[in-house]
């Protein structure tokens, strides 16, 4: 791999980059500002690209070796002693092997601890199941005072780095292997933490996303227009905990039908976390969660197991078709329903 | 420098009343792990009470030295010593195990001053001071993180993932302590899942390895005085933003200290007793432990020559 090298206005290249890369670079610009950034890998800051900041403050940047438990638990004990620590593992290694570690030392302390969790969902595709990650936003979300994050690409994970920086608590981010298409241009779009984004404007469904679905739905979006004349919202849900219920919401009453799309097992990830909004809030609507229907993946490139998984924009197509035919009540009297 | 014979008394007297905390504590409780809890109680004492810089009045001074209670069901050892160093009032000690309570049967630092870490699931505290340690010794501090294991939670892999590290990173700023009482819940350490040879086990991780009588305060001071002055004396090398390579390179290895102690010490009838890990004492076993523990300490007094108590 050539050394990533930035562009004269930025201090990566978001078009030749990978996510992972502009996170190691990003990491490095936020660490010269401020000495209580430090690095952590568990024999992966190459995989992890968390190399480009060993290179960059070598005595701020800690391998423990293949160890992901003691890798968290250092990281909270740094994080005790002051630091803020950016822990980088596979996403499978992060949120189970260390799971314990990340609740216990992590969350129920909540400590400053950063993890960068790439190679996350399918995107690690031919490795198989033991290097897949279908389950940490369900993991994650379920630990207290822990933030969640799943960036649409490279870009915004530029955004999210800067944003979890200053979190007095802890914060997940989850990026794929990293040779994802890019969605952003640039990072001026105004990202917030708990703030979805509508990345495309609909008024019959709306599609809310997270990581590489959101171009795919973009995508999905455009060509229903086109071809179907539909008019289909699409939200990058970024951040799946503290998750927007004020966009859900809105989504719910102005769209009353909702598929999600998440690289995860349906189950606790990003469409449960909807669905405990829409579930509370009293509102009726067609509702679908595309992502892994509880099962394991296939082994094959990322590319081919979204499409097979209907993570694709031709399945997203699919699916927004089939939930358009769901009947659910439709009248405007909403108070029956509560 | 040694204990004086003035220090050795003060010392054990505060470790006699502290005995008599936990048995209360495990009273007013329902119960408690109190084996694993006085079996600590003498470690404890040396380090809050004599070598330990910290300050009860700033508990998050951060040139303050660390604990880390890695076997965190000591905490009714922990927890009164926390309380009598004077981070708070032993009477807030009464709500122990209570609805709402600050201190459960494991320590909670968000929630109890002077407590630098939650622990209580066995393995997490030493990779946390193992970080302590790093971080404190990148910041340029000089303070020293001190950790104590159960032998029993030396069966946790990530220990030694723990120890693996402290050893590549010459961690000398970290002491590690290890409370061998020779039980742990369901047996004797050696039937349940044997440990030793532990000690070499240790050298063989790479640490310098000091196996004292756990109970002797003298014993436990030497070796705790070994790791502070390689502490210092590494640190002085070692102070600030250097290259890890070079700090791996000079310095010596870390200290771990196997305290061989007694489950249960200081009160006969639950002195090497496996059910005694946890349990609960009523008003007739109470006022016998009492009794118990004021008989150990005359034998202590009166081999000092005099009495002390």
């Amino acid at each position: 791999m050539a050394e990533p090298t930035g562009t004269t206005w930025n201090c990566y290249d978001a078009a030749t980059m990978t996510a992972r890369e502009i996170y190691g670079r990003v990491l490095c610009e936020l660490a010269d500002a401020d000495q209580r950034i430090v690095g952590l890998s568990a024999d992966l800051a190459k995989s992890t690209s968390i190399a480009i900041f060993e290179k960059h403050a070598p005595e701020r940047f800690f391998n423990v070796g293949i160890a992901e438990q003691n890798l968290m638990g250092v990281a909270a004990g740094m994080a005790k002693a002051g630091l803020i620590p950016f822990a980088s593992t596979f996403a499978a290694f992060a949120s189970m092997r260390a799971c314990e570690q990340v609740r216990t030392d992590i969350c129920y302390q909540n400590l400053p601890v950063k993890i960068i969790a790439t190679h996350g969902g399918m995107s690690f595709g031919a490795a198989g199941t033991t290097h897949h990650c279908t389950e940490d936003l369900a993991i994650m979300r379920s630990f207290a005072n822990m933030t969640v994050i799943v960036p649409a690409d490279g870009i915004e994970t530029a955004n999210a780095v800067r944003a979890v920086k200053d979190l007095p608590g802890p914060a997940y981010i989850r990026i794929g292997r990293g040779f994802e298409p890019p969605f952003y241009e640039s990072e001026n779009y105004g990202f917030q933490i708990g703030k979805a984004q509508e990345v495309h404007p609909g008024t019959d469904l709306t599609i809310i996303a997270c990581g590489i679905g959101v171009l795919q739905a973009v995508e999905a979006a455009k060509s229903l227009k086109e071809v179907d004349g539909l008019s289909v919202r699409v939200l990058n849900m970024h951040t799946i905990k503290p998750i927007d219920s004020e966009a859900i919401l809105k989504a719910v009453t102005e769209t009353r039908r909702i598929l999600t799309v998440e690289e995860h097992n349906v189950m606790g990830g990003l469409g449960s976390a909807v669905a405990d909004v829409i579930a509370a809030s009293g509102k009726g609507c067609a509702f679908f969660k595309a992502g892994l229907q509880d099962e394991y993946a296939l082994v094959g490139y990322p590319e081919d197991l979204y499409a097979h998984y209907k993570l694709d924009a031709n399945g997203i197509i699919e699916q927004v078709r089939s939930l358009l035919k769901v009947e659910f009540e439709e009248d405007e009297d909403w108070n029956d329903e509560v | 420098m040694p204990l004086t014979r003035e220090q050795r008394l003060s010392l054990h007297r505060r470790a006699k009343d502290l005995r008599k905390d936990v048995v209360n504590i495990t009273n007013f409780s329902g119960g408690a792990h109190i084996g694993g809890g006085l079996s600590s109680m003498d470690v404890l004492v040396l380090l809050y009470f004599h070598y330990m810089k910290i300050d009860p009045q700033n508990p998050g001074w951060e040139d303050r030295d660390r604990f880390v209670l890695s076997k965190g069901h000591g905490a009714v050892a922990y927890v009164p010593v926390l309380a009598r160093r004077g981070f708070f009032d032993f009477e807030e000690v009464k709500s122990f195990n209570k609805f709402g309570s600050p201190f459960g049967m494991h320590p909670d630092s968000r929630r109890i001053r002077g407590c630098d870490a939650s622990t209580g699931s066995l393995g997490h505290g030493l990779p946390m001071a193992v970080g302590m340690s790093l971080a404190n010794r990148l910041q340029g501090r000089t303070c020293k993180t001190f950790c104590m294991l159960g032998d029993g939670e030396c069966n946790e892999g990530v220990i030694w993932e723990a120890l693996m590290a402290a050893s590549h990173y010459r961690l000398t700023n970290l002491i590690t302590i290890v409370d061998r009482n020779h039980m742990m819940i369901d047996g004797q350490t050696e039937d349940v899942m044997a440990i030793e040879p532990l000690a070499d086990k240790l050298a063989a991780f790479g640490f310098e390895v000091h196996a004292v009588n756990g109970h002797d305060l003298d014993a436990l001071a030497g070796a705790i005085e070994r790791g502070i002055a390689v502490a210092d004396e590494d640190l002085n090398v070692t102070a600030g933003l250097k290259p890890q390579a070079e700090i791996r390179k000079n310095g010596h290895k870390p200290i771990a200290i196997i305290a061989d102690t007694v489950k249960g010490k200081g009160v006969d009838f639950m002195e090497g007793q496996v059910p005694w890990h946890y349990g609960s004492v009523d008003s007739t076993l109470h006022a016998k432990a009492l009794a118990s523990i004021d008989r150990y300490y005359e034998a202590i007094f009166a081999a000092e020559g005099g009495n002390n108590g």
